[in-house]
């Protein structure tokens, strides 16, 4: 044996190391390859031994290799054997091994499950990190769920290295197997307050990654990051949450609010760049999502962009870079803030670094307005001349065309100008973007209908000179642009000052090595042309000049029928037969020009991309049923030759639209002639003296010898698109003189010189008006088109799956309690035998298996802290009920696991409003609305949550937290008692008692609305009796004239308020004024007075009452101790007035203060419930109730409803139930039930509040 | 989301490449080609941000490199990183290299890239951040390393056996 050992170190000795891998390697420069495949056999050698210092070496050379791009998959068996080697060297060398070349699909990866499991519970802290960090990388679907509870138990392990990294590789569980977000996210969230920075940073590192994909289930934890974010000094965990912000703000535009102050503050006090620059992106986000309402700004706008400007001018490329780069997203809002800083920008698009002037390019896009556009484009134009590659040119063509015609042209004065820059274009050589100038000229064309007579004047100069374009540019690219030309020409031939010219040079045989579509399209269009020219020679009675147009359409349309382009071919014998038989007409003299003109007759209107996908389909209309029963297969085929034709659909071709009727034709070119005529810029077309080519027929004959010239020509007879920028300028300060004439004529009329307004000032943009009254045709859409989001998430996205709802787990832990098929499956006997699914019966085992194992964990730690005895026994009684109840739950929903949860969204839909419905919106809503926000928004805000809320809050009466903005609210009602207010109240009233009744009636089934009912709804079981009705409203006094009843309820977010809620009722038939409600304040409690106010002084009710009528009115009261009840006395005085005579009337009451009205309904979970049992802060006490007869449900039902508890947990007849006071004393109850006797075992850090509330739950029974 | 580390040299020799998420062999060396030949023609005072392209994930990506002596740094991120912290990162990481192998050059990543990877596990996992703070990583690693040497040193009695034994 011994010497078997000794042998394999002997093997070993002289076995090659990485080391010596590697050397070797290097050492064979020539044959490295062979090299390579002989070391890897000797690796194989390696592999097949056993010792396993000798397999781990190979394994490692292994690694390397892969590395350099060998497959080294084959060994992916003895991979996993090293990795479950004993020894940490060699484990640490298979994990990583692993994590190069695993991946889903190697098949070993099943082997590892257990091996895995074991060294995640190791006792070495470093076995368990190597395995993380190689699961993190390999990690699959299976390893995922069978994993994900052991990686769980991690996240709470003692050593924050575990900790971190365990908390980590939750999200790429996650990614891998989505049912593990719900339970574990808890947890998760835990960890975002762990003492460790390094394991809170990897929890907000999670969350924010999962965040960033679904960021409005995440919106609920805004306060626990703002929190953090106030408070970590962290720089990375500060840029993450920072990040996240960015994410959540468009979500909800409050948080922006709360959020400029903290990061400006951030942005004026960080030294680190990286942070400064996250927070300015974030402020940019925060601006964007307010930028509709939100004026008072600019000062954190102007704050952003003088940041940026630093950064842009800063030395270093990169802070350079990321400032252009957050400019562009200033730009999109605040478009004027940027502008100010076109030199920098423009300098910038002269920076040697290419990334640097894309950016800048970009950011040119939204900086253009109608006052600079020509100036930018000119700019652009020269960088195009000095671009050295050609894709940094191809992006300038793009960005040049996408300036101009962004927002349907928006900011461009003269379409002349526009058509010469896109002229100017086409001398680009080698582009790949023609067909993109092609398709802008024609847009042009098409849509500014003024433009058209330049337009076509311009193109037939192209048509012309088309030689030199074709020459030179072969290539595929610039010639799209002959596409365009040849169409407009045809089509706009009207305009045509030379059409007989312009159809030579479309017939000139060198067309004939243009592309195919290039060619039909000069096809097409000769025969366009030709009607016109027909049509114009016909007129001047000279009957041979058409002869001889229909001679020459018949001499060159052969070359095209025999082109090998089929479309070209069909075109052109078409049309040759039709010249044909007009030849034959005009032999006979016959007139063909109408009927000929007849053909190509009608307007053309753009259609709008999506036109055809946006029909809707007709009632009845079912696209995939078959018209006719598909035929036998033998018939397939058949459809092939259908592909060849398919493919050549021409790109541009627009349907054409007859309807137009003839008058409506007329109409419209009578305006534009019109148009023109009135337009002193436009320029009319000058005898051809721009024309250099004057050729006369024949010419062509003449063989022209190409010229490769390698500059680029300038086209000749096209004019400069410069001499627009001039001509524009000019064309302005004309405006701008006769503007400034006529408002000096209307002062003098006027004789009031208010001031000048538009002296010297820079003009605006409005001031500018387009040279053409273009008027741009909007593009078709067919009737009643539906209106679709086309940004569809991507159906692969794995982030999809993990769109999971968690606010209601969080919170309100019960609201959606988790299914059974949610919980995380548990090691079982056998893992790996059920590979899809947790099975049902694995279930009730792992609850088992789950259960002692907590036990065990926990009695360890009670043995170290030396408990007292009597908690250790209720809380084992407790585990004893719990696991009872997990069985019975199991018997319960054996097939129907996650019916509840289906249930329960079902009912909080029907019942309630979409907002503020969980407690936990509400929350979020309350800490929003402390941020400082102009009254007149939050106002809005206010009555928008008032009536979207009504119905918890009434329900139960219970959820001060769900009407955040009470006290404020009084404070205003009380100062103003408008009539408006009045009646809304009223309404709100009304719609409360309705909802109230609503409610009651479906107590027994819905489980939305105030904590008390949805609580105790987990417990219930379905069938059991609907609840009667309850009400919190208790009498404070009564005469002959009204009626008062209260309700207190404490404020969550103020530990010493609490608001009272009066309901005033006139009993008697007069109408009742004047009401103003006074306390006498103690030296614990007192009225909360409007500033300014005397302590003595009364509240004015803001309302009156007419006979019959009730409102409710709220008044705050600030309490110091909370612990004893007591009471206040208070007078009410008011005004009845009857029609002919009114009494001063007063009614004393006296306010009673139960320690009750101090607890606040607070969810809780049980986790978190065990914890603060175990705790031992709270003292105990106990009441026992006798002759109780009522439902158990009934009773846990008044004890929250009345006392603002709810149900932690509930077992049959013994229920665990939890509240909060406004000081955040936490009281635990545990109540059981036997016959007619209830006794409630009480627990809570403030002995004399519990006696009280005790006392108080004693006396609720007491009196039913 | 980092989703690629690659270390190669002036020459577009790979001396690390840490993915985190799976492609092929083939593919892998293709990405470090065509990533060097984009920041190989870089010059040296220019940003240190390209924008990948269809290299790794399409336009959500970006490479943030940096350039040492013979060495490319490039990590493949998206754009829920912060470019200025991954930068920062990449200093850490290379002052980590630094620590660990005193006075780093071209030559300890070549035959020792094992330990790299081993440092930068400690680092990033799975794609995350997992730590920024240089003095934690070294810890760790130095812990791991006294691990490894303790079990090399109890495999040394064999030897001093068989060193008996002749």
């Amino acid at each position: 044996m011994a010497l078997k050992i000794v042998k394999g170190s002997i093997d070993r000795m002289f076995d090659k190391n990485l080391q010596d891998l590697v050397r070797g390697i290097r050492n064979h420069k020539e044959d490295e390859a062979k090299y390579i495949s002989t070391c890897i056999d000797e690796i194989k050698q390696e592999l097949k031994q056993d010792n396993i210092a000798v397999k781990a070496n190979a394994v490692c050379k292994l690694t390397y290799l892969q590395m350099l791009g060998y497959d080294v998959s084959w060994a992916a068996f003895n991979i996993v054997e090293v990795m479950s080697s004993s020894k940490f060297t060699y484990k640490r060398i298979g994990y990583l091994a692993a994590s190069q070349c695993f991946h889903e699909s190697t098949d070993v990866i099943m082997l590892t499950t257990n091996q895995i499991r074991k060294d995640l519970s190791s006792p070495n802290q470093y076995d368990t990190g190597v395995a993380l960090t190689g699961l993190s990388c390999f990690v699959t679907p299976d390893l995922a769920r069978d994993l994900a509870n052991d990686i769980m138990t991690l996240m709470s392990h003692t050593k924050p290295y575990i900790r971190k990294k365990a908390v980590l590789i939750m999200y790429k569980v996650f990614l891998k197997y989505p049912e593990s977000l719900r339970p574990a996210f808890p947890r998760l969230k835990e960890k975002l307050e762990d003492p460790d920075p390094g394991v809170q940073s990897a929890a907000v590192n999670v969350i924010c990654e999962l965040a960033r994909r679904n960021p409005k289930n995440y919106l609920s934890l805004a306060p626990l990051f703002f929190k953090l974010m106030t408070s970590s000094t962290n720089n990375w965990v500060l840029i993450k949450i920072i990040k996240l912000f960015g994410a959540l703000t468009p979500l909800e535009p409050r948080l922006g609010k709360k959020l400029i102050e903290p990061l400006t503050n951030l942005i004026h006090s960080t030294s680190a760049m990286s942070l400064l620059y996250e927070c300015v992106n974030t402020v940019i986000a925060v601006l964007i999502s307010l930028s509709s309402g939100m004026p008072n700004h600019s000062a954190s706008i102007q704050l952003c962009v003088q940041k940026l400007r630093i950064l842009i001018e800063d030395s270093d490329q990169n802070l350079k870079y990321l400032g252009l780069l957050a400019m562009s997203k200033i730009l999109k809002t605040h478009p004027k803030s940027v502008q100010s800083h076109k030199d920098l920008i423009l300098q910038c698009l002269d920076d040697k670094d290419e990334s640097i002037r894309l950016r800048a390019l970009d950011l040119l896009y939204g900086m253009v307005s109608k006052k600079n556009l020509m100036e930018i484009v000119k700019k652009l134009m020269l960088h195009v001349d000095k671009a050295e590659g050609t894709t940094y040119r191809d992006e300038l063509l793009t960005k040049i065309i996408d300036i101009c015609s962004q927002s349907n042209y928006q900011y461009i004065t003269n379409f002349e100008w526009y058509i010469s820059i896109l002229v100017e274009l086409t001398r680009l050589e080698g582009t790949r973007h023609g067909h993109l100038i092609a398709s802008q000229m024609l847009d042009v064309a098409i849509r500014v209908k003024a433009i058209r007579v330049f337009a076509v004047a311009q193109m037939a100069t192209l048509l012309d000179n088309a030689h030199l374009l074709t020459g030179n540019m072969q290539r595929k690219g610039i010639c799209e642009v002959l596409y365009a030309a040849a169409w407009i020409c045809g089509e706009f031939s009207e305009h045509l000052e030379n059409p007989m010219q312009t159809l030579e040079a479309m017939l000139r045989p060198k067309v004939a090595t243009l592309p195919g579509h290039i060619q039909a399209v000069y096809v097409q269009n000769a025969a366009k042309l030709f009607a016109t020219v027909l049509k114009s020679q016909e007129g001047n009675t000279e009957s041979t000049a058409a002869q001889e147009t229909s001679q020459l359409m018949i001499d060159r349309l052969p070359l095209f029928v025999q082109s090998a382009n089929l479309e070209v071919q069909e075109r052109a014998s078409c049309i040759l037969q039709l010249v044909k038989y007009i030849q034959k007409l005009q032999q006979k003299d016959v007139e063909v020009s109408e009927e000929v003109s007849a053909l190509f007759a009608g307007e053309l209107n753009p259609v709008a991309p999506k036109a055809q996908k946006k029909v809707p389909v007709p009632e009845g209309l079912d696209l995939d049923a078959w018209i006719n029963e598909p035929p036998s297969e033998s018939e397939s085929e058949d459809e092939q030759p259908k592909a060849i034709f398919a493919k050549e659909e021409p790109k541009h071709s627009r349907p054409r639209h007859t309807e137009v009727d003839e008058k409506e034709l007329a109409r419209r070119r009578e305006a534009r002639k019109q148009e023109q005529a009135n337009n002193p810029f436009y320029i009319k077309a000058s005898p051809s003296s721009q024309k250099v080519y004057q050729e006369g027929p024949g010419v062509e004959h003449i063989p022209v010898v190409q010229i490769d010239l390698s500059v680029p020509l300038k086209v000749p007879g096209l004019p400069m698109s410069d001499q627009y920028v001039k001509l524009e300028e000019e064309r302005r300060q004309k405006e701008r003189a006769e503007k400034k004439k006529k408002e000096k004529k209307k002062r003098k009329e006027k004789r009031s010189g208010r001031g000048k307004k538009h002296d010297s000032g820079p003009e605006s943009e409005e001031d500018i008006t387009p040279a053409h009254m273009v008027d741009i045709v909007t593009e078709e859409m067919p009737e009643n088109a539906l209106p679709s989001d086309d940004d569809e998430k991507d159906p692969n996205d794995p982030h999809k799956a993990l769109d999971i709802d968690l606010d209601n787990l969080v919170e309100t832990a019960k609201r959606r309690p988790l299914a059974d098929s949610e919980k995380l499956p548990v090691r079982s006997h056998r893992a790996a035998e059920a590979p899809k699914s947790p099975t049902e019966d694995g279930d009730a085992e792992s609850a088992a298996l789950q259960e002692p194992k907590k036990k065990s964990s926990k009695e360890k730690r009670e043995k170290k802290k030396d408990k007292e005895r009597d908690r250790k026994k209720s809380k084992e009684e407790k585990k004893k009920k719990k696991h009872k109840h997990e069985e019975k739950e199991e018997d319960l929903l054996g097939g129907q696991a996650d019916e509840p949860a289906v249930q329960s969204e079902e009912t909080s839909e029907v019942a309630a409003p979409p907002t503020s419905t969980s407690a936990e919106v509400s929350d979020l809503d309350f800490w929003l609305s402390n941020a400082p926000v102009p009254s007149n928004t939050q106002e809005a805000a206010t009555v928008a949550a008032e009536e979207a809320a009504p119905v918890p809050e009434a329900a139960s009466g219970t959820a001060p937290d769900s009407e955040p903005d009470e006290p404020k609210d009084t404070e205003m009602e009380e100062s103003k008692s408008s009539k408006h207010k009045k009646k809304k109240q009223k309404k709100e009233k009304e719609e409360k008692e309705k909802k109230k009744k609503k409610k009651h009636h479906h107590h027994h089934h819905h489980s939305d609305g105030g904590g008390g009912e949805e609580s105790v709804q987990n417990g219930t079981v379905e069938d059991e009796e609907p609840l009667p009705p309850m009400s919190n409203y208790c009498l404070l006094a009564e005469n002959s004239y009204i009626k008062m009843v209260n309700d207190i309820q404490g404020n969550l977010q103020d530990g010493s308020q609490v608001v009272v809620s009066v309901i005033f009722e006139n009993k008697c038939e007069s109408f009742l004024k004047s009401m103003e409600f006074n306390v006498l304040d103690s030296l614990n409690s007192k009225l909360q007075r409007p500033e300014g106010s005397g302590p003595h002084d009364g509240l004015t009710v803001p309302f009156q009452l007419p006979p019959g009528v009730s409102n409710e009115a709220r008044f705050v009261f600030t309490v110091q101790s909370i612990v004893m009840p007591q009471k206040l006395k208070g007078t009410l005085t008011f005004i009845v007035k009857n029609e002919d005579s009114s009494t001063h009337e007063k009614l004393d009451f006296k306010l009673h203060f139960t320690c009750t009205s101090y607890l606040i309904t607070t969810p809780c979970y049980s986790d978190a419930f065990a914890k603060l049992l175990e705790s031992g802060d709270l003292k105990g006490s106990s009441v026992r109730l006798e002759g109780v007869n009522m439902p158990f449900h009934h009773l846990l039902a008044r004890i929250c409803f009345h006392h603002h508890f709810s149900v932690v947990e509930r077992i049959d007849s013994c229920a665990s139930m939890y509240s909060r006071s406004i000081q955040g004393h936490h009281v635990c109850l545990l109540v059981k039930t036997s016959g007619q006797t209830v006794s409630i075992d009480a627990k809570c850090d403030e002995p004399t509040l519990l006696g009280n509330v005790l006392d108080e739950i004693k006396q609720t029974f007491s009196q039913c | 989301m980092i989703k690629a580390i690659l270390i190669f040299n002036n020459h577009g020799k790979p001396r690390l490449s840490k993915f985190y998420e799976h492609y092929s062999e083939d593919t892998e060396q293709q990405i470090i080609r065509e990533t060097f030949h984009l920041v190989s023609k870089r010059d040296e005072n220019v940003c240190n941000f390209l924008e990948g392209g269809m290299l790794i994930g399409g336009s959500d990506y970006k490479l943030i490199y940096r350039h040492y002596a013979t060495l490319y740094f490039v990590f493949c991120v998206d754009s829920s990183e912060s470019e200025l912290g991954i930068l920062d990162l990449i200093q850490v990481f290379v002052e980590t290299l630094d620590k660990c192998f005193e006075n780093v050059c071209e030559l300890d990543l070549i035959f020792h890239v094992d330990k790299v990877h081993n440092i930068l596990a400690e680092m990033v996992m799975g794609g995350m951040v997992l730590e920024t703070n240089m003095n934690e990583i070294i810890t760790q690693v130095d812990a791991q390393n006294k691990m490894e040497k303790s079990e090399v040193n109890l495999t040394l009695p064999v030897l001093f056996m068989f060193e008996c034994m002749t």
